[in-house]
């Protein structure tokens, strides 16, 4: 219970596993979009947000801490951005995820610091935004009756999860890190079964706020985000949905992963001819270089080890206080 | 010399139309120290909150001088100090310099005053050495000097307290009873420690469903124990 | 209850404890881009980032254990790059054969596992020594100085602070239920359905979220009381002086001579 935090989720991409063309890309896009929010959220919510949006990340924050016991010793977990959305909206919900997923990533090492752009990416605006398109669209076909609120909230948690899942496995499947026709079924998959999971605990959760607090339930009504992150939604839920499919034929995932690992070789081929492969008769380049940068690296190690020793002596005796000045 | 605190006729409904203050009237002189005494659901907290302009009803709040009207709120602000129940929701900055910096930062002061401030304020709670603590480290009674801090660095006029003393340990709260008999400002504490107002406060007014059922001097009304049994106040 | 472990930072004076918060966080992004950017099979390069990282734990005195083992939580990702070994074109090494499948394991394929592992390993490593040696309200001021909106730095520095009281509640919430979920004799299945108890946790979901909005209201209050208008005022930060300049030129330096040298030296 208590190395909850500590778990990684299924989703959260550590560093080295993304391209940097993908993480950069993603990265850039991210931050555009957390940018459109802010401004959003402003708007809506004026001098109440830093400490609305603040306590309710930490909730969020906190909520996936909860956890029930699903079957053999594992147990679900809420993800949260599905009910962030329907709460609040999506645009206050990519700024909470964005400060959920930043603090995981930052304190618990939960997800990459390069990575970030991507995880905030998946979970908190591909996560969000169909999430609103299709609890928008379950409550509109009703007339907004209540069931459609824990319908909506059900297949819209759930939709939500599985399309993160899925987006994530296409960038490790284009980074190059993991072969799209296993990685893509198989995170779809578990996720299709985790998604369940979230669907239920959101229902739970809007339940009690139905009866507790319905007039929070209205919140996200009262304003809504717009045509545009309708149609955003639908169109990246349709997007993901196809690419899926289509990249999974793939065994090392698209072609483009071949280029790439090319890419950096054949840039440096031309001008660095001039080094020829061999220094010494017999020895590559490469195996030399590698001896070279052990030496270098066990050097540097017990270097800095020896130096803290010889200083850590003559600090002994003298009082260790140094006062932490202004850096 | 003008009264420090100045309420008169406030009532103040929720919006289902309950009152929840009926025809409220008092007046606080410069200096004095008083309790606001009275069950849970009094409306304590809800007066409280209209001497700083969180809440506005109808009729007349003057504090230090000023009316208190949707104009004027940064100066009433800085006039009167308000410290809420849960010190956890007044200190809401990454560290305690931050916090207890916060009020004087927004009235505009340079940096060189703000740090000042901020260590004058420290020193009057007795927790020079907090300032680059993190709030969640600290015991509840340190959070509840800290709060404190935090409105002593505006320097207002007037100090208004919701349950000080509530949640703490008899050491901290004894540590608390002397940091409020230390501080020299206009007092009126909300509580239910009628130790506290025994020992503190001189003049004590009792509020009940709204409205002030007693006003006077706080032996007085401790001795009256059939104001105080009407009310659900029991004798320290 | 104080739920400290949510807080990794561990006090020190070390050098790296003593170092600015900016220059550690722009060296830790340059640090891991570094790793990320150098292609597979570049061992040298592996092995000198790996030395780098060890070095700055040492230098951190936080313990290289400590390191390694927070480091370890991060590893279960390396399953989704497993498969690669059988994937990957290239020189085959051996074969499984299960059932009706063979699958053959390629030099190549391991040579991108192992990277993909390495590169992941150093940069988290460094990732966990720049939280254990820095506080959080500088590493917030380091995002200001990266020019990420002051908004936004507030919204994070609010979380922070109240996912301490958060999780505390929500863990006497489940600590609530599990004082609640005792035995009886009666050999009945235990535990309720599985949609009882996903509706039991959301119900606990859905009680922090009210309580969380409750909170907002009051927190906003104690800011308004203390003067504050929507805007979000810091003090500027110090300046860098030439040393911190250094530092991370230095820093920076050293990281593209490892990138040169990859790319130099790529099969």
């Amino acid at each position: 219970m208590l190395s909850a935090p500590l778990a990684p989720a299924a989703m959260h991409i550590p560093d080295g596993f993304l391209s940097v063309l993908v993480a950069i890309a993603l990265w850039l896009g991210t931050a555009l979009i957390v940018a459109v929010a802010l401004r959003r959220v402003s708007a809506d919510l004026g001098e109440r947000q830093v400490p609305m949006m603040g306590v309710l990340a930490a909730a969020i924050f906190a909520g996936q801490m909860l956890n029930f016991p699903v079957a053999g010793g594992t147990s679900g977990h809420l993800l949260g951005a599905a009910l962030a959305t329907i709460l609040l909206g999506p645009w206050a919900a990519i700024i909470i995820m964005t400060c959920v997923i930043g603090v995981q990533g930052l304190i618990f090492q939960d997800g990459g610091l390069l990575a970030m752009g991507a995880n905030i990416f998946n979970m908190g605006i591909v996560g969000v935004v169909v999430t609103n398109f299709l609890y928008r669209s379950v409550r509109t076909l009703a007339g907004n009756r209540s069931w459609s609120i824990f319908v909506g909230g059900f297949l819209s948690a759930w939709l939500g999860v599985v399309l993160a899942a899925l987006v994530t496995a296409l960038e490790l499947a284009i980074s190059g890190t993991s072969p799209a026709n296993i990685a893509i079924p198989a995170m779809g998959g578990i996720h299709m079964l985790i998604g369940v999971g979230e669907g239920l605990i959101t229902v739970g959760a809007l339940a009690f706020l139905y009866v507790t607090r319905p007039d929070l339930l209205q919140i996200g009504e009262a304003k809504p985000a717009g045509r545009a992150v309708w149609v955003a939604g639908l169109l990246i839920a349709v997007a993901i949905a196809l690419a899926s499919p289509l990249a999974s034929r793939f065994p090392d995932g698209l072609n483009w992963v071949a280029e790439q690992e090319g890419f950096i070789t054949n840039a440096h081929d031309a001008p660095y001819q001039i080094i020829p492969h061999y220094v010494f008769p017999g020895i590559p380049n490469e195996a030399l270089a590698t001896i070279i940068a052990g030496i270098v690296g066990v050097l540097l190690v017990f270097g800095v080890a020896f130096g803290i020793a010889y200083t850590r002596r003559n600090k002994t005796g003298a009082a260790r206080s140094t006062p932490q000045t202004q850096n | 010399m003008h009264h420090t605190i100045q309420v008169q006729n406030l009532v103040f409904k929720y919006p289902d139309g309950t009152r929840a203050l009926d025809d409220v009237s008092f007046s606080i002189a410069p200096g004095e120290k008083v309790a606001l005494v009275g069950p849970n659901g009094a409306g304590k907290s809800t007066l409280l909150l209209h001497l700083n302009g969180i809440l506005r009803g109808e009729g007349h709040v003057c504090v230090a001088g000023m009316e208190v009207t949707p104009d004027n709120l940064p100066r009433v602000r800085a006039a009167v100090g308000l410290v809420f129940q849960d010190p956890d929701d007044q200190l809401f900055s990454p560290t305690v310099f931050d916090d207890v910096a916060f009020g004087p930062i927004y009235q505009g002061l340079p940096e060189k005053e703000v740090c000042a401030r901020v260590a004058d304020a420290l020193a009057a709670v007795h927790m020079q050495d907090a300032a680059r603590r993190v709030s969640h480290h600290l015991s509840v009674g340190q959070k509840k000097r800290i709060a404190i801090a935090t409105v002593l660095a505006m320097q207002p006029e007037i100090l208004v307290l919701d349950e000080p003393s509530a949640g703490l340990d008899p050491r901290a709260r004894r540590g608390l009873i002397h940091l409020l008999r230390e501080l020299p400002q206009t007092m009126l504490i909300a509580t239910h420690d009628l130790q506290l107002v025994a020992e503190l406060l001189p003049r004590t007014i009792v509020m009940d469903d709204g409205r002030v059922v007693a006003d006077g001097k706080t032996n007085m009304i401790l001795n009256d124990a059939a104001l105080l049994t009407a009310h659900g106040l029991e004798k320290p | 209850m104080h739920v400290h472990f949510l807080d990794p930072y561990h006090s020190g004076d070390s050098l790296i404890h003593q170092l600015d918060a900016r220059i550690k966080l722009v060296l830790t992004l340059a640090f891991i881009l570094t790793a990320s950017l150098t292609p597979f099979g570049a061992w040298a390069a592996y092995i000198l980032l790996l030395a780098i990282v060890l070095s700055v734990e040492m230098l951190s005195e936080l313990g290289i254990r400590y390191v390694l083992k927070r480091a370890f939580l991060a590893t279960p990702f390396v399953l989704a790059a497993l498969p690669l070994i059988f994937t990957v074109q290239g020189t085959p090494i051996a074969s499984i054969t299960i059932g009706a499948w063979t699958l053959t394991m390629t030099l190549e394929g391991v040579e991108r596992v192992l990277s993909i592992a390495l590169k992941s390993w150093v940069s988290v490593q460094m990732a966990i020594v720049l939280a254990a040696t820095t506080p959080f309200p500088q590493l917030l001021a380091a995002m200001r100085a990266l020019r990420i909106p002051k908004l936004l730095v507030a919204i994070f520095g609010l979380m922070w602070r109240y996912m301490f009281v958060m999780v505390d509640e929500a863990l006497r919430l489940l600590r609530a239920r599990a004082a609640r979920s005792g035995a009886t004799d009666a050999r009945r299945k235990r535990g309720g359905s599985l949609a009882w108890r996903a509706r039991v946790t959301g119900g606990m979901a859905g009680n922090l979220l009210v309580r969380s909005f409750e909170r907002g209201d009051r927190i906003y209050a104690a800011m308004a009381a203390r003067g504050y208008d929507g805007e979000v005022r810091t003090f500027p930060l110090p300046a860098l002086t030439a040393r911190h300049w250094f530092i991370m030129g230095a820093g920076l330096l050293v990281c593209l001579v490892i990138l040169l040298l990859a790319a130099i030296l790529s099969p």
